[in-house]
């Protein structure tokens, strides 16, 4: 079954088209990763996926992104609401540095205002730092604030932090760029845990990691000459509409089961990006 | 070992081949560089020490003198009845506890909500913002005269010329604070990293929520810090007080209705009408500074400390 299902998005910050024309479907309970060089847009179009787009000044997108067959863009749909069913992980850890480690667990309770017994609480916090395997490491010190743990661990209390608000999906964007090794292998052995019960979207700059974790790989990319070929194509077709960039906006490129993508792409492109003749 | 010492110290060594060859003229220049670069070093530390004697000798004339009269009598009782020796300064100190308290109730609100208002929700380059930070400039520049006069004013349309209460001061005294507020909140909230907003926003926060639960707090210390800046500047605000709260013997509580003693005009009356026993009043005048320049000092320690103590905590 899809989870999210992404028809004709096309993603602007005020007139600048950054990503132009996905289409793809994210099965459900599985990881899927976004890859591609740098300004491809894979970012931009992972923060559409729930609206945090949109908190970006100029932030807009044209076309729909389904969860579960209801469109996140319709109308009277609330990207508040949004965001508590796809969560979100950013590249650098950011505990609140105001909150003990429990509090940075429970914060998506207490940020919505919704009251929770204190037994309640506790194991709120203990299940989700069980599922982002860390409470073995940090169950005796929860009171303790979340910025005095490690790089690889403050990136794992995020992850219980966004588990906690019990989410669909879960969306992850580069988020061991900053880590050492240990901590991203710790890191993607979670992530294989964590499609057991989440739809789970990567964006990684590091190929290896899209191969070793990923079920699908999407490969994105920002090709000057395709896109002059394709609006030339466009305007002979009479079509006015499509908007023009000063850079060429990210596409998607090409999108397959990850071991068919890495070990035969269909795309040039791709076999270029994979084989490292650029990005 | 040897070996790795030779290494390392070859390249050191060709750099001191030229200076040891060098004629004697570049060498008197370079020594002349020298004494130069020393005076004028000499000279900013001259400027450093001509700054701190004054400061020296006015806390040492405010100590040496102010000591005669911090007794128990100066803490406790007003000036009521006194034409002497004795009295104190006590209707002058809840005065000024009185009118910075109502301040504060005024200005940290109203302060902390614009510049949330400034750095949260207003849109990057609008022109109402930028309007609104260039009438928080301005309001730096009023004169604390022309805040009194305007808060006498106000209340003089309403309630007639006759007016003086503490409550006046303290709007006088809001309209020179508020902009320190505005500013030093705005320079805070511009440091709380983007990232804890977004992270907030991604749990499915409300924006206000995120603002309350996690900007304000991560921005504490240095909004209190900032707050307690704000003090220490209109805590030893005159003209205003001497127009609107205008000065009093007695102990008066109440700060919506009749005139207030304050330690900045307490001292200016000690020492502008004295009664026969001058050496008493000028002892009063002297004891009152001394109390006002500890509160200030206390205030910005506090602000110095607020930061560190808060993180501390947590």
């Amino acid at each position: 079954m899809n989870e999210l299902e992404i028809k004709d998005l096309n993603a602007y910050y005020g007139d600048f088209l950054a990503v132009s024309q996905v289409n793809m479907d994210i099965p459900d309970k599985s990881i899927t990763a976004f890859i591609g060089p740098s300004g491809c847009g894979k970012s931009t179009l992972l923060r559409t996926l729930n609206r945090m787009h949109e908190a970006v000044p100029g932030g807009r997108i044209t076309g729909e992104v389904a969860l579960e067959g209801q469109d996140l863009y319709g109308s009277g749909v609330d990207p508040v609401g949004v965001r508590r069913k796809v969560g979100m992980v950013f590249q650098k850890a950011n505990p609140f540095p105001s909150m003990s480690i429990y509090e940075n667990v429970i914060a998506g309770v207490r940020l919505r205002n919704k009251r929770i017994s204190r037994k309640d609480a506790d194991e709120l916090v203990e299940r989700s730092l069980r599922q982002a395997n860390l409470w073995d490491e940090v169950h005796d010190r929860l009171q303790t604030p979340g910025g005095a743990l490690s790089g690889g661990q403050q990136q794992r209390l995020c992850i219980a932090r966004a588990v906690a608000v019990e989410p669909k999906v879960i969306l992850l964007d580069e988020p061991c760029s900053a880590l050492d090794p240990v901590s991203t292998l710790a890191i993607e052995q979670l992530l294989l845990e964590l499609k057991e019960r989440y739809t789970v979207v990567i964006v990684t700059h590091n190929m290896q990691q899209a191969a070793r974790v990923s079920d699908q790989t999407a490969f994105f990319h920002a090709d000057a000459e395709a896109w002059a070929e394709l609006t030339r194509l466009e305007a002979t077709l009479g079509d006015k509409s499509l908007p023009q960039g000063t850079r060429p906006p990210g596409r998607l490129v090409e999108y397959a089961p990850t071991d068919e993508l890495f070990n035969n792409p269909r795309n040039k492109a791709t076999a270029d990006y994979l084989s490292g003749r650029f990005g | 070992m040897t070996q790795l010492d030779n290494q390392l110290a070859i390249p050191e060594l060709q750099l001191d081949v030229p200076v040891v060859h060098e004629d004697q003229s570049v060498l008197k220049a370079q020594s002349r560089a020298l004494i130069k670069d020393k005076v004028i070093a000499a000279l900013f530390a001259l400027a450093a020490v001509a700054i701190a004697i004054p400061l020296i000798s006015l806390l040492w004339t405010v100590v040496s003198r102010g000591l005669a009269r911090i007794d128990a009598e100066f803490f406790t009782s007003s000036m009521k009845g006194v034409v002497g020796a004795g009295g104190g300064a006590l209707h002058a100190i809840v005065g000024t506890l009185e009118i910075t308290g109502l301040t504060l109730l005024v200005s940290v609100p109203i302060g902390i909500a614009a510049a949330v208002f400034l750095t949260e929700y207003a849109a990057p380059g609008s022109r109402f913002a930028s309007c609104v930070r260039f009438l928080v400039d301005v309001m730096t520049g009023i004169p604390s005269i022309v805040a009194g006069l305007f808060a006498y004013s106000l209340f003089s349309l309403v309630l007639g010329p006759a007016y003086r209460s503490g409550i006046a001061a303290a709007l006088a005294l809001s309209l020179l604070m508020l902009p320190v507020v505005i500013r030093s909140t705005e320079e805070v909230l511009l440091l709380v990293p983007h990232d804890l907003r977004e992270a907030g926003w991604a749990l499915g926060a409300e924006k206000h929520t995120v603002i309350w639960k996690v900007v304000l707090p991560a921005a504490l210390p240095g909004v209190i810090s900032g707050v307690l800046n704000g003090v220490a500047r209109i805590i030893g605000e005159t003209a205003p007080l001497l127009l609107v709260s205008g000065f009093a013997d007695a102990m008066n509580y109440n700060p919506l209705e009749g005139r207030m003693a304050s330690l900045p005009v307490y001292i200016y009356t000690q020492w502008q009408m004295k009664g026969l026993d001058a050496q008493a009043y000028d002892d009063r005048a002297w004891s009152a500074a001394l109390v006002l320049i500890a509160v200030v000092a206390v205030l910005a320690l506090a602000a110095r400390l607020a930061p560190r103590l808060l993180k501390g905590k947590k």
